[in-house]
């Protein structure tokens, strides 16, 4: 695998002298500030998946491409409404980075805008809230003494009953008030995981392989766990027992390593939804790379690069369930510790 | 690069989505199944309990079952044997009661016997004595119906008397 990868990342720094004219991929021309016309940017287009942006790309129709705008929403001497189509009548611009920057100034103004992300939140959102609420509903007109869970109740209740008992084995006796939190976190993450690995829409965005999202999750948990603490959970950073000497020192450590520990939980989500996006689109991308050189080779790589992407998504498929586990495993233990008492 | 910094739009957006769904999910979602399936699992734990201690006391009502049978077969065969022991001694006492009777019945007749016999003795004597003495009168009347035969006889008497007298040699 990793002697693919390295052959398609010298492939990709290959293709940036173009060898030859070939009709290339439906992706390169679809952005107006794409250099060579011809040429693929592997960086470019892998960045435009794994980003943010101001409508939803669907495909492209006959050199026209298809998109549901997005409305964009700034706050700057007031509110403003646009589409990203409109954002030059309205005074705003775009940076080198494709972020809407007021064009009389050039500052970012406070951008609330329902971008691709946002809007694949509310859609993930709503899906989680309809499925558990529909699980909810069955238990409520269900007799469970009576009958076995079917249908979405039976999908749903071992992964929540998973995530409550991990709750029961790390935070301890009132583990019940956490264990929701713990169930909504998992959920989110792994139903976002998985519509990251679609494709299409309405999956396709790239969310918890954002850095933003993954910061807020774990923001999330360091709330829950610093507003729990126990009394002993703070004599232990404030005051631990240990020799005087390292009395002074303690304190910093201990602070230090609480605000780690979301850190560490972001970057771990964030880090490796992306390079699984990352990776799929780089085998994704060695296809159109390979174009270039002929039937032969193109074709050869092509079933390559076919199988691997097969191997890679499956392998994502993994990811996406270990990290959503890991992330709720390590809240749930971050709470217990938090929950711990005088022994 | 802007892929690690974190834009505050979505930031924003995502607090906002999250809170209200975690909200909404913490009110109606997730407590009601949690709480619906822990009450099952509790009565799950209950009835496997509850199925042990069944079983449980089942194995004990077995082998009491099984010590009263042996104890009543116990019983039986005891009562069996008393019965058989009792008959024997009734059977027993019956013939020796039964020989005692008839040996005193056998007695008693034979006292009878010996004392019928005896009366009847009696009676054959005293009826022989009678005739003795009629006859004895008889041949006395005919003999002393004269002088000489009244003085040969007196003497006689004294004659026998006399003999009579002296011990027997």
């Amino acid at each position: 695998m990793i002697l693919a990868f390295l052959i398609s990342l010298f492939l990709q720094t290959a293709a940036i002298q173009p060898a030859s004219v070939m009709p290339g991929s439906d992706r390169a021309s679809e952005t107006p500030d794409q250099v060579g016309g011809d040429d693929i940017d592997v960086a470019e287009i892998i960045f435009e998946h794994i980003g943010d942006e101001y409508e939803w790309h669907i495909t492209e129709w006959k050199g026209k491409p298809i998109a549901i705008p997005l409305p964009c929403i700034v706050i700057d001497d007031g509110v403003h409404v646009f589409t990203a189509h409109h954002a030059e009548e309205n005074g705003y611009t775009f940076n080198e980075n494709g972020k809407l920057i007021n064009a009389a100034t050039g500052k970012r103004p406070i951008d609330i805008s329902i971008t691709k992300n946002v809007l694949s939140i509310m859609m993930s959102s709503l899906l989680l809230l309809i499925v558990i609420l529909f699980t909810a509903r069955w238990y409520k007109k269900h007799d469970v003494m009576q009958e076995a869970p079917t249908g979405l109740a039976a999908a749903v209740e071992p992964l929540v009953m998973m995530v409550h008992d991990i709750a029961k084995e790390n935070i301890g006796p009132d583990y019940r008030r956490f264990s929701t939190y713990l169930c909504m976190a998992f959920l989110w993450i792994l139903l976002n995981n998985f519509l990251g690995i679609i494709p299409f829409f309405p999956g396709g965005a790239n969310l918890t392989g954002n850095i933003a999202i993954t910061l807020v999750l774990a923001l999330f948990t360091f709330f829950t766990v610093n507003l729990h603490g126990t009394k002993h959970y703070y004599k232990e950073i404030f005051n631990p027992d240990v020799p005087v000497f390292l009395k002074p020192i303690m304190p910093v450590i201990e602070v230090f390593s609480a605000f780690m520990k979301p850190v560490s939980l972001t970057i771990r989500l964030f880090a490796n939804m992306l390079a699984g996006h990352i990776m799929i689109l780089s085998m994704v991308c060695v296809i159109f790379i390979m174009a270039k050189y002929g039937p032969l080779l193109g074709g050869g790589m092509t079933v390559v690069s076919v199988l691997f992407g097969v191997f890679l998504d499956a392998l994502e498929c993994l990811v996406a369930f270990i990290q959503a586990y890991v992330f709720t495993m390590l809240s749930s233990i971050y709470i217990g510790l938090a929950r711990a008492h005088e022994d | 690069m802007n892929l690690v910094t974190p834009e505050f739009g979505l930031l924003f957006w995502m607090v906002v989505i999250f809170g209200i769904v975690f909200f909404l999910l913490a009110k109606f979602g997730f407590p009601v199944i949690t709480d619906m399936v822990d009450k099952r699992s509790a009565k799950i734990e209950k009835s496997l309990k509850d199925a042990d201690e069944i079983e449980a006391r089942m194995a004990a009502w077995k082998v009491e079952q099984a010590q009263m049978l042996e104890k009543a077969r116990r019983e039986q065969s005891e009562i069996l044997r008393q019965a058989t022991e009792t008959k024997a001694k009734i059977v027993a006492d019956a013939r020796t009661q039964a020989r005692e009777e008839a040996d005193k019945i056998l007695a008693e007749a034979k006292l009878q016997i010996e004392a019928e016999k005896e009366s009847a003795l009696r009676d054959v004597r005293k009826e022989v004595a009678l005739l003795a003495v009629q006859v004895a009168e008889k041949v006395l009347r005919q003999e002393l119906s004269d002088e000489g035969g009244q003085r040969a006889f007196l003497d006689k008497l004294v004659d026998e008397a006399s003999e009579s007298d002296r011990p027997h040699s």
